[in-house]
């Protein structure tokens, strides 16, 4: 038996709910320059360049009145909610404080050396040589992108921006076609959404340019989307779902690795893309993820479980004896490429990094894309501010242009393949690897995550049993992100309550927090009334690619990665 | 009336605690945030302000810390304080409950305030108690673990959760009441008073400005040396009954709670 | 040679059993250091006689003070207190467990100088000196506290055991305390109010808590009525308080109360961190499930692997039974 979870969409009316075409009165709203909803590398990149320009433009200055740059994070402080591997190319830095030495960079430490391998068993690992081109990290820095937020908000703070830190974006505001900026969520709601003692409606922070850098497919990036026709005559997005821990170990790593194959299987009925990484970190610390695509089709494929499985690995294990697990996270990725990436602008708004799709699969690189893309965006804002204009069109072409659109097009046929199974897949992906794209060439589809259909194909049957050593079950995970919402928050997760059997089973082992659970009396077949957790959310986002919908919860909920 | 409400950041509570192994305190570094009994500090000040039972011309909050300490005034204004005082010095590092509450009262001493309000605890050093020291410096009544304040001119009447059950005390102002969480639902501040919040005015004060001695404060000032730290002692692990026979086993469970003296 | 000061809390002619438990360990201490453990009682109503004083010899106080002062408040005790120990030099001040130890300790710290330790667990004498170790980090670390002259130590809840050393009644002393202006500001109108609807919880020496490994709201019942056979409360999980299954007022857990009773005894709780760090404290911890797996086990001092529907009621009738023969 097998459920196609697109089938079984949640219960949003998108157009409707989430954009809000009258501003409230002008003694009621906020007036900023320019709105950037996401404290994260893209939008805090912009940010920090905005302020840049517009400390040399004092005309401009005075346009923009008090609060020339707001940043809207849902987080209690911004790297709150970002989590990556991550190996970053550093350039992006350099672009955008060229002044600055580079020792005062929030950087872990230099890739030195690096290592790919084809992981065969639990016991065998094949190394490949020489390393494969889309792995090769030599002048690249590890990073922790929550420190990197962190840093970078410092940095904007000082340059004058004001950083709404626990304040989600739950509208857009749309008035004749033109974005003219957000509105803000409301706080003290109860279970039902009712209004309790201490409730605070949200505001319309209007401004003259919005930045929607959201990450991995916003909230408002979708209402976007569907507002302006954004996805027209593209591929649609698809997601894969990165599970990561931070280790201390007693042996400092000494590479870089990434890794292929066990435990994912390579058939194509399975579509299990993906793989693993292990980095350096400062300090004696290690950072160990491992990502696989939401279009995965058994049931019981679950990423999180599948990384506490890849730890038995006897390389991974003589890396991690003897350590302590000190964080661990969940967040999901952008992986459909060049052709999925929407158009990047409306009237009034701009997409920047994750949002708009930035990620180079090959080479599992974003962080330099965003930040690059939200110096572009803030780059295009000026202009467009000089002229008095809300046509952000300009934007679109620099990105295009940029390095960017150049890698992105490079490897836009590169994940695809893939859906073949890893051998014939892999083969294609070779091949256009050594011509840099244009062999095979052609524009190869994505298929919607939630079209592919679940069913249970017995994958569970390999997960280790947590031991609370080296591996560790969803909820004491999420303990550690430092997730504590309040019991009677309202529930910001839309999903259908009657599903097959099949779907609610794949939703359960999906989850990296454990927010979906099957009532102990449900039937072994037919329909389920589902339970949601949604308390233990940390917002991966994995859900909205396999059938349901993550909203923003209130602001500042969630958890509060430091060092992921 | 006047009402100055001690405020202080304390690590998240999501930050795993630790020891900073090379100061032998606290690693204060991470993310940090008001400490969340001192939110309803602040919304008492603020239901009192705005009961209209007695004027107030102004609530004002109070910190000790490092720089970055000036966070915790920000969200404090944010809820409704009219400025902050922010009292930073290096020679208060290191100070015990004792010094840090005898710092605190000289601050508040140049204030002259009516009411003094504060969190009963904060979240990391786990003591319940500031507020008797600072009313003991001040010469003040004192209160703790207040969940209920009425005021009228010159006193309060206050309800608070003690050994043997609800107390009502009487209370004349001047006075110093630490409140516990049961007291009130702290307001969210709202996105106009959150922008706003750096423009209220914010005085920094050295120990020397509050007239502080410097030999009553810091490491050094503390009378009580804290440190030595050791991992408590490893739970002896448990007993596991299966239960086959329920009979046998309830009366294997009931031994074993009379052993323990549960069962008197 | 130094000698320990011991606040004694009364109420209704009852000395409070945390203070008792501080008199026997004050006396056990006073005993290694080669000094006295006095007690010292504040009070001004009829209650307060001699021999109510007179029987902390019982526990090891070689002397007990009497104030008369406004009773349940903090302030007068804390100018009873700096007077005797002034007056007689002590060099320590004990409180047991409760509110108006960490009251009267901190400002008696104040008063006197001294350094003050509170949430403290255990307490030794090295060099001739008072250590008092407390945890601290939510109970991840322990923590020493050494003095550099006089120390105000304040116990945790149910830290000292209160023990009869054989002694005979102490010798009373009656005290004459002037009052500090703070100390007259602060009127007790009604003290110790009970209110029905609000089951404590948190002062609960023994809790009966239920999980979803109840199966459904009905299950509760089995809980109270071990509950009340036990003389404890009822406590519940997030899940099933998010069920609707109890009320939230009894949720223990990371958003729910923290408690340390003598006896935790969880139903059908699986025991997942969120959970566990609420009552990790707890005394004694009984765990009833029917999944050997369940992580409650790793932690539980008695665990028992079976159905909570056959064990529970059996337990609450032997429970009867043993108490009422």
């Amino acid at each position: 038996m097998a459920a196609v979870p697109s089938q079984f969409p949640p219960p949003v009316d998108s157009p409707d709910e989430f954009v809000k075409r009258e501003l409230d009165p002008e003694d009621e709203r906020i007036e900023v320059g320019v709105a950037i909803v996401g404290g994260g590398p893209a939008g805090l990149a912009c940010a920090n360049r905005l302020l840049q320009l517009i400390a040399e433009d004092g005309a401009l200055a005075e346009q923009l009145g008090e609060v020339p740059v707001a940043v809207v994070e849902k987080g209690k402080a911004c790297g709150a909610h970002n989590l990556s591997g991550a190996v970053m190319n550093p350039s992006a830095l350099r672009e955008l404080f060229p002044d600055m030495d580079e020792s005062e960079w929030p950087t872990q430490l230099e890739v030195e050396k690096e290592s790919v391998y084809w992981m065969l068993s639990s016991k065998l690992a094949l190394p490949l040589w020489p390393v494969p081109p889309p792995f090769r990290n030599h002048g690249n820095v590890v990073v922790s992108v929550a420190e990197l937020s962190r840093w970078l908000a410092e940095k904007a703070e000082e340059a004058g921006a004001y950083i709404l830190t626990e304040t989600s974006a739950q509208q857009l505001l749309v008035e004749d076609g033109v974005v003219r900026g957000v509105r803000s969520g409301d706080k003290g709601r109860g279970k039902e959404g009712e209004p309790l003692g201490n409730f605070e409606p949200g505001s319309d922070l209007v401004a003259r340019a919005t930045v929607l850098a959201e990450g991995t497919w916003g909230h408002l990036t979708g209402a976007a989307i569907r507002e302006f026709d954004l996805g027209a005559g593209r591929e649609p997005q698809v997601w894969a779902l990165g599970v990561k821990e931070v280790w201390e170990v007693e042996k400092p790593l000494d590479r870089v690795i990434h890794t292929l194959g066990w435990p994912l299987r390579y058939g194509a009925k399975w579509q299990e893309f993906g793989g693993s990484w292990i980095y350096p970190m400062a300090d004696n610390r290690v950072s160990i993820g491992f990502v696989a695509g939401l279009d995965h089709t058994d049931a019981e494929m679950s990423v999180h479980d599948v990384l506490q499985q890849f730890k038995g690995h006897k390389r991974v294990r003589r890396i991690l004896e003897g350590g302590k697990r000190v964080a661990w996270g969940a967040k999901a990725i952008p992986e459909g490429g060049y052709w999925a990436m929407p158009k990047l602008s409306a009237p009034g708004v701009v997409l920047a990094g994750d949002s708009g799709g930035m990620v180079n699969v090959p080479r599992l690189k974003g962080l330099h894309y965003a930040i690059h893309a939200g110096i572009l965006a803030a780059d295009a804002i000026y202009r467009a501010l000089k002229n008095g204009s809300t046509d952000l069109r300009a934007y679109e072409e620099m990105v295009e242009e940029s390095a960017i659109g150049t890698d992105l097009y490079e490897t836009r046929n590169m994940k695809q393949p893939f859906g073949r199974g890893f051998f014939v897949g892999g083969a294609i992906t070779n091949a256009m690897v050594v011509t840099k794209g244009r062999f095979p060439g052609g524009r190869w589809k994505n298929h919607r995550d939630a079209d592919a259909p679940v069913f249970r194909g017995g994958k569970a049957r390999k997960y280790p049993k947590p031991d609370g050593r080296y591996t560790f079950d969803k909820l004491s995970s999420v303990f550690i992100t430092g997730n504590a919402t309040r019991d009677d928050a309202p529930n910001h997760i839309r999903v259908q309550k009657d599903v097959p059997r099949e779907l609610a089973e794949a939703w359960v082992w999906m989850c990296p927090a454990g927010v979906y659970e099957l009532p102990e009396d449900a039937p072994q077949e037919g329909s389920v009334d589902l339970i949601v957790n949604y308390t233990n959310c940390v917002q991966c986002g994995a859900i909205t690619a396999k059938g349901g919908r993550l909203t923003p919860p209130e602001g500042g909920d969630g958890p509060l990665y430091q060092i992921t | 009336m006047k009402i100055c409400v001690l405020v202080k950041e304390v690590p998240d509570a999501a930050v795993e605690k630790r020891i900073d192994t090379s100061t032998g305190r606290m690693d204060r570094s991470g993310e940090k945030n008001l400490n969340p009994f001192d939110t309803h500090a602040i919304e008492a000040a603020m239901q009192i302000k705005e009961g209209g039972a007695v004027p107030v011309e102004e609530v004002v909050a109070v910190t000790m810390g490092p720089e970055s300490a000036v966070r915790a005034l920000h969200k404090a204004v944010s809820l409704g304080a009219d400025r902050s005082v922010h009292l930073s010095d290096e020679a208060l590092a290191g100070s015990d409950v004792a010094a840090t509450g005898y710092a605190l009262a000289k601050t508040l001493e140049r204030e002259s305030p009516d009411l003094v309000l504060l969190g009963q605890q904060s979240d990391d050093g786990e003591c319940y108690t500031i507020g008797a020291v600072v009313a003991e410096h001040l010469g003040m009544p004192s209160l703790t673990q207040v969940i209920q304040i009425d005021v009228e001119e010159g006193k309060l009447r206050c309800e608070r959760q003690a050994e043997y059950g609800y107390d009502t005390v009487a209370v004349e102002l001047p006075a110093v009441i630490s409140v516990g969480d049961a007291i009130n639902e702290p307001r969210y501040p709202s996105l106009k008073a959150i922008m706003g919040a750096k423009k209220k005015p914010l005085d920094g004060l050295a120990a020397a400005d509050a007239g502080i001695d410097a030999s009553k404060v810091g490491a050094d000032g503390s009378m009580v040396d804290c440190g030595d730290f050791t991992d408590p002692p490893q739970k002896e692990p448990g007993q596991i009954i299966e239960d086959e026979d329920t009979a046998e086993t309830v009366e294997k469970i009931v031994a074993w709670l009379e052993e323990r003296k549960l069962l008197s | 040679m130094s000698d320990i000061l011991v606040y004694v809390l009364h109420y209704q002619g009852e000395l409070n059993k945390n203070s008792l438990g501080a008199v026997s360990e004050g006396a056990r201490l006073a005993g290694e250091l080669g000094g006295e453990a006095h007690a010292i009682v504040v009070g001004d109503g009829d209650d307060l006689t001699e021999d109510l004083a007179a029987s902390l010899g019982s526990y090891g106080a070689a002397k007990v003070f009497r104030a008369r002062a406004p009773e349940g408040l903090a302030q007068p005790v804390v100018d009873a207190m700096a007077k005797v120990m002034t007056d007689n030099g002590h060099t320590y001040a004990l409180f047991g467990g409760g509110l108006l130890g960490f009251e009267v300790g901190a400002g008696l710290a104040a008063r006197l100088g001294a350094g003050v330790t509170m949430e403290v667990t255990e307490v030794d004498v090295q060099d001739g000196k008072l250590v008092a170790s407390r945890p601290i980090l939510q109970d991840s670390k322990i923590s020493k506290s050494r003095y550099k002259e006089r120390g105000v130590i304040i116990g945790r809840l149910n830290a000292f055991e209160a023990k009869e050393s054989g002694g005979g009644a102490a010798a009373v002393e009656d005290v004459e305390v002037e009052l500090s202006p703070q100390a007259t500001k602060a009127t007790m109108v009604e003290r110790g109010e009970q209110r029905g609807e609000d089951v404590d919880i948190e002062g609960a020496d023994v809790l009966v808590a239920g999980g979803r490994g109840l199966g459904k709201a009905e299950g509760f019942g089995l809980c109270e009525e071990l509950a009340t056979a036990m003389g404890g409360a009822v406590a519940a999980t997030r899940a099933v308080v998010d069920a609707g299954w109890y009320p939230y007022s009894t949720q223990i857990g990371q958003t729910g109360k923290t408690v340390a009773p003598k006896l935790y005894l969880a139903a059908g709780i699986s025991g997942a961190i969120q959970h566990k760090v609420g009552m990790q404290s707890s005394e004694n911890i009984v765990a009833i499930n029917k999944d050997s797996n369940a992580p409650i086990f790793e932690f539980s001092d008695l665990g028992i692997v079976g159905d909570l529907n056959k064990i529970l009621p059996k337990l609450t009738e032997a429970v009867k039974a043993k108490k009422g023969g």
